[in-house]
């Protein structure tokens, strides 16, 4: 039986608590079981806080992924930021063995010592490596009639030299995942491009963080999308409740659901949708989600 | 100390290599072409880099250093491999240190402080949470009030606390004049 960390960060316990419920459903079902960090903390964001403190952004970082090391299990993140943040850290720290030395000599009156033996995964990872696209297709028991455009986000993918995942230009693995609840991936204009959340710009420019919502929405909108699948709770939040936001500051209104990977596959599998917190979504699921 | 050799000492983090990347720009654009948000605001990649490159420090004040997304878009692309996400993170850093930080920005690092978390939880997910079977208080620094004070340790260590300006007495924000 395969065993994770699950590094919670703040926006999927804080603010969308369906996807947590989604995920360990989801990962429950093929027989992986999700543990706690006790005491884990904001991982914290690579664009905000990295831009404001490197070294404090690093130790927090680093924190974290020592809890999960003590335990001796990988972390899953269902966050690009908090992927982005862990996975980024343990990447320097793996790579520049002086930057270990200052992490574990600030952390020795707490008894942590970062040793590098573990890997911080997405959450896409595992759905794709540990349980597989097969599997996925075989357990379907009420598939998803809907197209559906994937929202990737920057910080699973990119910088690519970092990650690991290859072309960021080109990336299938959510397509892959999305299809095989049985919802069609279709292309659409800007498939790629940041939703506007991120490096605090949401925060102190809300507005324009907004314009890149409205844009990506109105491109799906074009090509008859009937809903928006992400992989990031802070994109998430940016597509659900931006979408209400829009209508405020803007006017427009969209009105496409927005679901997390493991909400839709939640759904394929049969559970239904107050199981995965999608009827406490900003924008409500049309009939095509609703279980 | 010249405005290079403070970008690398604030992306020291992320590598010298790294942040000195921006000394071999050529100035063709890619970036300013591939950015999402040079779309939408005055935000302009290549000028950025180009008045780094010429040590003018008006970047550190200029409200355009803040308007990246950190999406990476134009680190990927660029020809000359000059890691501009990272080189503007650094940048960032020393705008931070120099008082540059904005009030929403700091408001988020004194959630950090104050929680451990940069969104904390509401009431309302809370009574979420328990309808979804989960645990009302997520097993983070909200739960473990010993994990809170590692956090606030790493911040007083790092002086991180002086940069945002967080009163400890009041558990909350300096005030401070527009900058």
């Amino acid at each position: 039986m395969k065993e994770y960390a699950y590094f919670l960060g703040c926006i999927t316990p804080n603010r969308y608590p369906g996807i947590e419920a989604a995920t360990i459903k989801v990962l429950n079902k093929f027989g992986i079981e999700t543990r706690d960090i006790e005491g884990a903390s904001c991982c914290p964001a690579p664009g905000v806080f990295g831009s404001f403190d490197l070294r404090t952004w690093l130790l927090i970082a680093a924190r974290n992924v020592m809890l999960a090391e003590k335990k001796g299990l990988d972390i899953v993140t269902t966050c690009n930021g908090c992927y982005g943040s862990l996975q980024e850290a343990d990447h320097i720290l793996k790579e520049r063995p002086e930057l270990k030395d200052w992490v574990n000599e600030n952390f020795k009156e707490e008894g942590l010592e970062y040793k590098g033996n573990i890997k911080v995964k997405h959450i896409l990872e595992v759905l794709y490596d540990d349980i597989g696209i097969n599997k996925l297709k075989e357990a379907v028991v009420s598939p998803i009639n809907a197209k559906i455009g994937a929202h990737y986000g920057c910080h699973f993918l990119k910088p690519s030299l970092v990650r690991g995942h290859g072309n960021p230009e080109r990336p299938t693995i959510l397509d892959e995942l999305i299809e095989a609840t049985g919802a069609e991936s279709v292309d659409y204009k800007d498939k790629l491009m940041c939703c506007g959340a991120g490096g605090g710009l949401r925060a102190k420019e809300l507005g324009y963080s907004l314009t890149f919502t409205k844009q990506k929405l109105a491109n799906m909108k074009e090509k008859g999308i009937e809903g928006v699948i992400d992989t990031c709770a802070f994109c998430h939040l940016q597509m659900d409740r931006g979408q209400i936001e829009i209508k405020e500051k803007f006017g427009e209104e969209y009105n496409l659901p927005v679901l997390f990977i493991t909400q839709l596959i939640g759904l394929s599998l049969g559970f239904s949708t107050k199981e995965l917190g999608l009827d406490k979504h900003s924008i409500p699921m049309t009939e095509k989600f609703i279980r | 100390m010249s405005l290079k050799d403070e970008i690398e000492e604030c992306g020291e983090i992320l590598g010298k290599d790294t942040v000195d990347s921006f000394l071999v720009c050529m100035q063709c654009g890619k970036c300013t072409g591939s950015c999402p948000s040079g779309r939408i605001t005055s935000y302009r990649t290549r000028r950025i880099i180009n008045r780094l490159q010429a040590g003018d420090r008006s970047v550190l004040s200029d409200p355009d250093l803040w308007m990246c997304t950190t999406c990476y878009t134009c680190y990927e692309r660029c020809p000359r491999e000059v890691r501009i996400t990272d080189i503007i993170r650094a940048v960032r850093n020393i705008a931070a240190r120099e008082g540059y930080m904005s009030e929403p920005h700091r408001a988020t690092a004194s959630f950090v402080i104050k929680t451990g978390h940069g969104v904390p939880i509401n009431d309302e997910t809370k009574k979420l949470r328990k309808e979804l079977g989960l645990p009302e208080v997520p097993p983070t620094t909200h739960k473990y009030p010993e994990a809170l004070e590692s956090i606030r340790k790493i911040v007083k260590k790092t002086n991180f606390d002086k940069m945002v300006g967080f009163d400890w007495d009041t558990m909350s924000l300096e005030k401070r004049e527009k900058k």
